[in-house]
């Protein structure tokens, strides 16, 4: 099956991403595609490529950008804009675009709009979220 | 429909919520600090009828966690994430009661 | 052929002390564009999104309880209030927003966008949708 993924809140904050996370490798083990994720809300801050956990625990941003689908191909990870602007999550391209010195998007996520939330509940056979 | 409950009874009232509004063909699984409602408790008699019809799932993960492992009321069913998967699959669709 | 899904979009918190009101509320506008069968659903505390009367003046917050009267010109018009969730808090269908849409199979007549569902015919709706996004 095609399952979509939907992440309300941020690393560490919430046991959310990392249920998603368990949720997502046991999917991709059983043969099924992760159609997208797609973080919304603090969810965004599964992006920053700033996190720095404690050495002897897990890095939330790194198992997310490391997670590849049965066959090696990458999954499509999404941020959404209007939240992660809000929250001072940018990429480049948004940095420029609003005058930023900085971004703070970890390559293996990309930016874009709400509409690939909806897009993913109708192009999956499946989507799950996970919240608080 | 599957319909997962995150948060403990004793903290929201998301797990009656969910109960006021499934059908008959629905599930109900406990994950994270939902699964605080999987054992023998005050608030056990809200799922005791679920349970016993097979319908109320706790994520076994989540439940060694917090070292309940054996205040686990009965009929509640322990799975793996697999078994969140085959969940998510079997079931059609998933409303999350966060 | 473009798959048309059923949409349910469960609101169970009040605005501003949080930001999943104002946060859904975007998701939905948005996802109008995509002409799938939606519905709205406000059950426990997320009664209070389209109560009557939102004045944030003293919270310094924005106050986007104006939005809500936009869904009908978006084609949301299937909005749904729990009939126990308002009671339990002391709340009836007069508290809640009047919202409206035009109908368009019917000489563009407003009609009434909220309904008051009981619990039972809440679980029906919902078995109902195929997609059901919670924030």
């Amino acid at each position: 099956m095609k399952i979509s993924i939907q992440i309300n809140e941020g690393p560490y904050q919430h046991q959310a991403s990392d249920t998603a996370y368990q949720f997502a490798k046991a999917a991709i083990k059983k043969g099924h595609e992760i159609f997208r994720v797609f973080f919304y809300h603090d969810g965004v801050n599964n992006a920053s490529r700033f996190t720095i956990p404690p050495q002897d625990d897990r890095n939330v941003v790194n198992l997310w950008a490391e997670l590849k689908q049965s066959d090696g191909a990458e999954i499509d990870k999404v941020v959404c804009v209007a939240a992660a602007l809000r929250r001072g999550m940018l990429d480049e391209s948004e940095a420029k675009k609003n005058g930023v010195d900085g971004n703070n998007i970890h390559p293996a996520f990309r930016i874009s709009g709400l509409g690939q939330l909806i897009e993913a509940g109708i192009q999956s056979d499946r989507l799950v979220v996970f919240g608080d | 429909m599957l319909h997962t409950v995150n948060k403990s009874s004793f903290e929201r009232n998301s797990l009656q919520s969910c109960i006021n509004n499934i059908d008959n063909n629905s599930a109900i699984l406990l994950i994270e600090d939902g699964v605080i409602s999987a054992t023998k408790n005050a608030n056990s008699p809200m799922i005791a009828d679920l349970a016993m019809q097979g319908r109320i799932y706790a994520l076994q993960g989540d439940v060694e966690a917090r070292g309940i492992s054996s205040k686990v009321a009965d009929n509640i069913k322990l799975v793996d994430y697999a078994g969140f998967v085959d969940l998510v699959v079997e079931h059609g669709t998933t409303v999350s009661w966060v | 052929m473009p798959i048309t899904k059923k949409f349910m979009y469960l609101n169970r918190k009040s605005s501003y002390g949080t930001v999943y009101a104002i946060e859904s509320l975007e998701v939905v506008l948005i996802a109008a564009a995509f002409e799938q069968d939606v519905s709205l659903t406000f059950v426990d505390d997320g009664v209070y999104q389209i109560v009557n009367g939102q004045n944030t003046d003293g919270i310094g917050m924005k106050n986007f309880s104006k939005t809500y009267h936009a869904l009908g010109d978006y084609d949301i018009n299937k909005i749904y209030v729990s009939k126990e969730s308002l009671e339990e808090r002391g709340l009836t269908k007069d508290d809640i927003m009047p919202l409206v849409y035009e109908d368009e199979d019917d000489d563009w007549e407003e009609k009434p966008s909220v309904k008051v569902v009981s619990n039972g015919e809440l679980s029906k709706i919902m078995s109902e949708q195929d997609v059901c996004l919670s924030f």
